[in-house]
């Protein structure tokens, strides 16, 4: 991949980690842009408009990714990638030991 | 993690008899419940807390694989089950593919990390379209049991 293209590190900021929901949130986000974005941790990067592929991180909370994007609108979709970390994917988190806890 | 970690193999199916979305999960969870591992007194209670957590976006994440899963205080550590349909399920899944392989999975509301770590593996061993293929085409849970041990031995994680 090209060491040029522009590139973000983001943090998992929420208690529950890239669990599925906060990776369906990423994947319809990422996939509202055109440009190829890659993201991941020690030199593994995945498809970050693939589900499947982000739950292979298994990144928990205060994991450090890097996203990087190749494409015409490749800043427009970094921003907005790195907000939806920093919100921390608006993740509602429990209390433990609720009955039917939502989150998940 | 390992798929022996938290899978119950006296409850893993094969040819579901369910086809719908909430009759596959009932079956599971029935299943699971049937290995003694989860208290038949809350079996109404994890599956519709199931079933909610469906209601903020599908489980079924692509590929024919689905991931229904709910966090419940009724267990003391991850436990989860595997089932095969063989004509597959409306899951109104992401992709829109009906789904095929299901891994059900109920977690103590504090670990958010052994969640992760499950759906982790779970993951990286469909990223294998041959395990995948495999499952889908298992007929008995001794094949789907012996899948997930052949999974576990890195038969089949390419990368």
């Amino acid at each position: 991949m090209n060491k040029n293209l522009p590139t973000r590190t983001v943090t998992v900021r929420n208690p529950q980690g890239l669990h599925a929901r906060p990776a369906d949130l990423l994947v319809r986000m990422a996939s509202a842009y055109q440009s190829d974005i890659l993201i991941g941790r020690d030199g593994e990067l995945v498809d970050c408009k693939s589900i499947l592929s982000l739950l292979t991180l298994g990144a928990a909370q205060g994991t450090v990714l890097s996203v990087s994007a190749d494409g015409g609108d490749a800043e427009d979709a970094l921003k907005a990638i790195e907000e939806l970390f920093e919100a921390g994917f608006d993740d509602t988190t429990e209390v433990p030991g609720t009955e039917s806890a939502l989150d998940g | 993690m390992k798929f022996a970690d938290f899978i119950t193999t006296k409850a893993i199916r094969a040819e579901l008899k369910a086809q719908t979305k909430e009759g596959v999960i009932e079956e599971l969870v029935q299943a699971l419940l049937d290995s003694g591992d989860v208290d038949a007194d809350q079996r109404e209670d994890i599956i519709a807390s199931i079933m909610k957590r469906e209601e903020l976006g599908s489980t079924g994440i692509g590929r024919g694989v689905a991931v229904p899963h709910t966090k419940h205080p009724s267990v003391q550590k991850l436990v989860g089950t595997v089932g095969v349909s063989e004509e597959g399920v409306d899951f109104e899944s992401l992709d829109g593919e009906r789904v095929q392989l299901f891994f059900l999975l109920i977690s103590p509301p504090e670990r958010p990390g052994d969640h992760l770590r499950a759906l982790e593996n779970i993951s990286r061993q469909l990223r294998d379209e041959t395990f995948c293929r495999f499952l889908k085409q298992s007929k008995t849970p001794v094949d789907i049991n012996q899948l997930l041990q052949e999974a576990d031995d890195n038969q089949f994680v390419s990368g």
